[in-house]
């Protein structure tokens, strides 16, 4: 778990302090160097209209990472309130909440965005809380499954036993149990959420340039294909790197043993 | 059996509902409407706007319009084209044969290439065969598809020319080698994508069998190992597997937009960026209901399916 974590703290880093690392300004444009090769000015050469792509790496760090992050916090703090809910109350309200999250499971989550994207026409924050309102599934069904088998543990019954409310037995009793499953099914949200900025970017529908995103950087990218690669290479191998840390970090905390 | 059957099918009717009434709402989100594409037009005057919306039910109440709509999509009524005036289901239908093709070589590889990694995986836990299963797998679950499309494209396409780069067969014919030769790099994409998840969760679940009581007592009896894990344990293992493999395919059926796209594939996905990038809302939606209503068939599909496998799913 340390060389994941590791990768995923550099990145951060990197997108905090973008502005003092970066070599150069992010939207400056120099004509004279367009689609330049790597090389010791530009280690990853230049774009189309000569801005550096390493800089463009480093500050579309911070808008595909806060992408990730935030809305896969979305996502976790609708699915924990959700899947709790129908896993504690139970009955009707359990049938209704869970219907729900079939329906919307049921629906393909890409074009859904693609959709609602070009609907809304969405800024950076919009575009989170989209990402998140499409992937807190996941979560309320990890979420309801734990909070009903733990709703019958002994250690719950003896909590209620001895007069402890409802608010009590969630917050004290149930939620620290299923922090773990939450922790687990909040990387692979990152990782989701990351991918689907970066397609929906791609699509030209995400986040919009000039601001750079990992996404839209593979967007502009696309026709230099054949002449100009490393232009496609650079921002794909940053976002594999990240969700390949990711997924490996939530890897290791789904089998670690319970604490 | 039967009783099983009819019970799946009925529980997956509220299903369609929530899906349709999302999709719905939706529609209605859309700017301007179901109208927004007269609304643009210069030639068309608001009065002319105002009988349509008349004519087509939209002053009616919103449930009476949700009704409306949904009777007319269940009789293959899905409305027309913005961008090219023909029916939706034409478009859609045209379509269909290339989106099948993609997705029945996608599966198969898929398949070939999931049940023994997962499975050797599993039975040589923590050595090395594991361990490239497991990095190969982590790798494919983490890579954005619409990327590794493009790498494989400059890889194979442009540097060394062995193969075409995108479409479904040369301009002006082109035998089978040639479509086959189409058909390779998205069936890599996908293929590569979909085994990746699925020998994950196979080894996770033969894992989880190989310990069970009953295989250790087969292999106390003397059953022969190999017989012990594909007769036994795969067999245990295969029914939550194929829960996953039907949604996935069912996902695919609406495309795989970002393949198709990547490789110009003739399909639906590509009809879906298409249709994205001219705001053709009409086909985008009947698109979206479409792959919902397959993924919610697919998902009864598959109950039947582990029903005729596992005979202890029809008794509880």
């Amino acid at each position: 778990m340390r060389l994941p974590a590791l990768v995923i703290l550099c990145l951060l880093a990197g997108a905090v302090g973008a502005p003092a690392i970066a070599p150069y300004a992010p939207e400056r444009i120099d004509l004279n160097r367009r689609r330049e090769a790597p090389s010791s000015a530009h280690p990853f050469g230049t774009d189309d209209l000569g801005r550096d792509v390493l800089t463009r790496i480093l500050y579309g760090a911070r808008v595909s990472l806060a992408v990730g992050l935030l809305s896969a916090a979305v996502a976790g703090v609708c699915g924990v309130a959700i899947g709790g809910g129908a896993g504690y109350a139970g009955g009707a309200l359990d049938a209704v909440l869970m219907r729900i999250s079939d329906g919307m499971l049921a629906i393909p989550r890409l074009p859904l965005l693609m959709i609602t994207a070009v609907v809304l026409q969405p800024s950076v924050p919009l575009l989170i809380v989209l990402i998140g309102l499409a992937g807190w599934m996941e979560t309320a069904r990890v979420m309801r499954a734990e909070f009903r088998t733990l709703g019958r543990a002994g250690f719950v019954e003896s909590a209620r036993a001895s007069g402890a409310g409802s608010v009590r037995v969630i917050v004290r009793h149930l939620l620290p149990n299923a922090a773990q499953a939450v922790a687990v099914s909040f990387t692979l949200a990152v990782a989701r959420a990351i991918l689907l900025e970066s397609a929906l970017s791609f699509f030209g529908v995400g986040v919009r340039p000039p601001s750079a995103s990992w996404g839209n950087m593979l967007y502009q990218a696309q026709t230099t294909l054949g002449t100009e690669p490393w232009l496609a290479i650079t921002p794909g191998v940053f976002i594999m790197l990240t969700t390949v840390s990711v997924n490996l970090i939530g890897d290791r905390l789904a089998s670690r043993p319970p604490a | 059996m039967i009783r099983f059957v009819a019970r799946r099918c009925l529980q997956s009717i509220p299903l369609l509902v929530v899906v349709s009434a999302l999709v719905f709402v939706l529609i209605h989100a859309a700017p301007g409407g179901p109208l927004a594409v007269y609304l643009a037009n210069p030639n068309v005057r608001p009065e002319d706007i105002e009988r349509l919306r008349r004519a087509l039910g939209l002053d009616r109440p919103l449930w009476q319009q949700y009704g409306a709509w949904l009777w007319a999509f269940v009789r293959g009524d899905w409305g027309y084209s913005f961008s090219d005036g023909r029916p939706v289901v034409v478009r859609i239908v045209e379509r269909i044969p290339a989106t099948l093709e993609l997705v029945g070589a996608s599966l198969s590889c898929a398949i070939v290439l999931a049940m023994p990694a997962g499975v050797l995986a599993a039975v040589r836990r923590g050595r090395w065969v594991d361990r490239l299963a497991t990095l190969l797998s982590m790798a494919g679950i983490s890579l954005p598809a619409f990327w590794f499309g493009l790498l494989l494209q400059l890889i194979f396409a442009v540097t060394l020319g062995w193969l075409p780069s995108s479409g479904r067969a040369t301009p002006g014919g082109g035998d089978f080698a040639d479509h086959l030769r189409h058909l390779l790099l998205p069936t890599a994409v996908l293929a590569i994508v979909l085994a990746s998840g699925w020998s994950r969760y196979l080894r996770g679940s033969m894992i989880d069998i190989l310990s069970l009581p009953f295989i250790v007592a087969s292999r106390a009896r003397g059953v022969p190992a190999s017989r012990v894990v594909l007769r036994h344990a795969l067999r245990n293992a295969l029914g939550p597997l194929i829960a996953i493999v039907t949604v996935d395919a069912a996902l695919l059926v609406s495309g795989a937009v970002v393949t198709e796209s990547v490789f110009a594939w003739p399909g639906l996905g590509s009809l879906f960026t298409e249709a994205l990038a001219r705001r053709d809302y009409t086909v985008l939606m009947a698109l979206l209901m479409l792959s919902s209503t397959a993924v919610v068939a697919f998902n009864v599909a598959a109950d039947l399916v582990h029903a005729l496998i596992d005979p202890r799913v029809t008794a509880s």
